[in-house]
């Protein structure tokens, strides 16, 4: 077990390098340059004056070695201005250059800059991550339990009306992403023309301060493309479980249906879900930008649609990272937990 | 002229619609009639499930198509009339020079008729989404039936690489692909140069594999291949334009550009697609390469290539076709993303995703434009959602 967790943090670590430099190049390559360029100095330069700003901001160095400096491996970038002043990449504000450290990239912790909020992009990431953080969590809370309950009804007796009508549900979810059901909540449950007016089109009030009113339309919309999978997976695996023997044993000795159901069926049951759901994670994140970006929640999400429509390297960089080891890590914790809750593969 | 009522705009919609219920009861009616030859599409009408999908696919397919060919449109889905903005459905036309006398959806916040940009909207689909993932499926199955069937080395490199694109979010990617930008340095060029030479291998390979017995045979039909395959791939990745990444072909024999911003939508969706399909058929060979039908063919002196394609792909066709269905409609929705965040279609591109972003900003006042287009691409993926159950439902009966 030990060895196989170590491996997996190997590939993991390999993997979240090879992305972070893709990104890296991506955002590097030189009409993206050109953006930050005229984003962070002036919007009318000439393509000469873009060249000699990058150039002279080191800007139009290879790549190999900016990475380098972002991971904090190579020596971090110096000039000298006109005025004979030393300025560079590790030396902050009001920090004499002696003083400064050689080397600043993520391995010292040092995350960056962001050239749109115009704060550390550490500080950016953990605050909007904090928010992130409070509507993944309840979109969870909502999402497993009743994506469960729908799948372990549904699959409980194969074919009876109640799993057609659940399946049927299933499958509607699944085929509805986010910036539909989004807009259907809203014109159903918010419009101010027509419909019930129950909740607020606008998550912006949740972030502060997350009341029903303004915070059900966010969850519920990314909760119910994830819970379509989940319930197919659990019904799936459910009805597997029901034509076991064993079932069929218990039934014949005259156990309650209810009994069989939670104390014989239910537990091998959920081992297949687990893993399909500790795998949402990451398309949750998905959810979370588009649902982010309709009801103007300012987290995580919105921040990778901002960083990005403005090229900001660094953040872009950080926000990356960030999912990337989401990702990862998911898969991890859905490998450890599939080989803990299987008895078959525990033992052997 | 009076405004429509409810009942008649149905009804007006439902006349305008009406060469694509002609084309949808020929369809079925041909189809049932000749089920038994048909094979698996044949036994699809067997299935209740099946058939209510294939009967909402069919429908977009036919509005689409009509669509392009001008007989469903009310109007021009891009042109402005001036007094239409937002006005409901049903609402006359005050200029008495446009072919049709309403707006049957309303108006847009441009004054564009939200009818028949709904309708130009599945053209959109129809035309992008099933060659976005066949070419996916090319790809996905050119690098994943060696990687299941050799193993090795080879697979983990694959197999890595497979891993490392599923990792990135999806729209981080598209943020980082699909710009004016990235347009600009021709990578999409270079990306649909690599992807769009998978086709070509594959068909290469397929013929060569079999047919390399009768060598007379196999040069027709590979000169053929590299003739017509060759010219569309390279008509594909070259563009005529002064600015262009690769310009191999002349002008005057380049079939057709295809505009850049159109090109790193697809290239970019082939791009996302395809490690889901390289992990799918390489579990499926895993899964097939130790039966004995496999082995007798080893014995035989058959190439490996010849077993992969010949031997293992026929019988795994039933869970492709199926993941095919149900691809395309993740395909409709990840377009749908990339239109929502205004990502490489031009703005004023009637695509579904664009204009419910447009119509979500007026939302809480006007409902019309944007419900319409959320509708529309709901039903579409459930169509093929459902058309996916009733094909997994019927394959797993013989």
């Amino acid at each position: 077990m030990g060895v196989f967790i170590l491996r997996r943090l190997g590939v993991m670590l390999l993997t979240a390098v090879c992305l972070t430099y893709i990104v890296f190049f991506l955002t590097n390559l030189y009409p993206n340059l050109e953006k930050v360029a005229k984003f962070e100095g002036n919007m009318r330069m000439t393509d000469e004056q873009v060249t000699t700003w990058l150039g002279t901001n080191g800007y139009l160095r290879p790549n190999v070695i900016k990475y380098g400096e972002w991971l904090g491996v190579v020596p971090g970038f110096k000039r000298t201005t006109e005025d004979g002043e030393v300025k560079g990449r590790c030396i902050g504000q009001g920090i004499d250059p002696a003083d400064a450290p050689t080397f600043c990239g993520i391995l010292q912790g040092y995350w960056g800059d962001s050239s749109v909020f115009k704060e550390p992009v550490s500080e950016t990431i953990a605050k909007r991550l904090a928010l992130t953080g409070k509507l993944m969590l309840t979109v969870l809370l909502v999402m497993v339990p009743s994506a469960l309950i729908v799948g372990i009804l549904a699959g409980m007796k194969e074919g009876s009306r109640t799993d057609r009508s659940l399946s049927t549900f299933s499958i509607l979810s699944t085929a509805t992403p986010e910036y539909v059901s989004g807009v259907i909540f809203i014109a159903v449950f918010a419009s101010s023309a027509v419909g019930l007016k129950w909740f607020k089109g606008s998550a912006t009030s949740a972030m502060d301060d997350a009341t029903f009113a303004n915070f059900t339309l966010p969850v519920l919309t990314i909760a119910l493309y994830g819970m379509g999978y989940i319930a197919r997976m659990t019904r799936a695996s459910m009805a597997e479980v029901m034509t076991a023997q064993y079932i069929r044993t218990a039934r014949l000795k005259g156990v309650k249906f209810t009994t069989i159901v939670f104390k014989h069926a239910l537990r091998n049951a959920l081992i297949a879900p687990f893993t399909v759901i500790m795998l949402q994670v990451p398309w949750l994140l998905n959810g979370v930008v588009i649902v982010e970006t309709l009801f103007n929640y300012k987290g995580f999400g919105w921040v990778l649609v901002q960083a990005a429509s403005n090229n900001d390297i660094e953040l872009l960089l950080g926000v990356s990272v960030v999912s990337v080891v989401v990702v990862l890590l998911t898969q991890l914790i859905s490998d450890i937990g599939y080989v803990y809750l299987n008895p078959r593969i525990r033992i052997s | 002229m009076e405004p429509l009522s409810a009942s008649g705009i149905f009804i007006q919609i439902l006349i305008q619609l009406l060469p694509v219920w002609i084309a949808m009861i020929a369809t079925f009616w041909l189809s049932i009639a000749y089920k038994r030859r048909l094979g698996l599409y044949g036994k699809l009408f067997d299935s209740m499930i099946g058939m209510i999908g294939f009967c909402i696919v069919i429908f977009w397919v036919y509005a689409g198509f009509f669509g392009s060919l001008d007989l469903i449109l009310t109007h021009d889905p891009l042109t402005q009339l001036s007094g239409m903005k937002n006005k409901v459905p049903g609402t006359p036309v005050p200029d008495n020079s446009v072919p049709y006398p309403h707006y049957l959806l309303g108006g847009d916040n441009l004054a564009r008729d939200v009818f028949s940009r709904v309708i130009a909207g599945a053209w959109v689909v129809i035309r992008i989404a099933p060659l976005a993932t066949l070419f996916a499926f090319m790809v996905g199955i050119t690098l994943g039936l060696p990687a299941g069937y050799f193993g090795g080395r080879l697979d983990t490199i694959l197999s890595f690489i497979a891993n490392l694109i599923l990792a990135f979010p999806v729209i981080l990617l598209f943020y980082l692909l699909v710009t004016p930008e990235i347009v600009l340095t021709g990578l999409p060029q270079y990306m649909a140069a690599v992807l769009f030479f998978f086709p070509l291998i594959f068909l290469f390979v397929l013929v060569n594999s079999r047919f390399h017995t009768q060598p007379a045979a196999r040069n027709i039909m590979v000169t053929l291949i590299a003739l017509v395959g060759g010219w569309l791939y390279l008509s594909l990745i070259s563009q005529s334009g002064g600015n262009s990444a690769i310009s191999i072909l002349p002008a005057a024999i380049d079939g057709f550009d295809i505009p850049g911003g159109l090109l790193v939508v697809f290239v970019s969706v082939v791009f996302v697609n395809s490690p889901t399909v390289f992990r799918i058929v390489r579990g499926l060979t895993l899964d097939i390469k130790s039966r004995d039908y496999v082995a007798a063919a080893q014995t035989r002196g058959e190439g490996p290539w010849y077993i992969m394609l010949w031997e293992i792909l026929p019988n795994v066709r039933g869970p492709l076709i199926v993941d095919f269905c149900l691809r395309i409609g993740y395909v409709t929705i990840l377009l749908g993303t990339l239109g929502f965040f205004g990502l490489g279609l031009p703005p004023e591109s009637p695509d579904w995703g664009s204009t419910i972003n447009e119509g979500r900003k007026l939302l809480s006042v006007y409902l019309h434009p944007a419900l319409p287009p959320a509708l529309a691409l709901l039903s579409l993926v459930l169509g093929l959602n459902l058309l996916a159950d009733g094909l997994r439902e019927e394959s797993l009966r013989d």
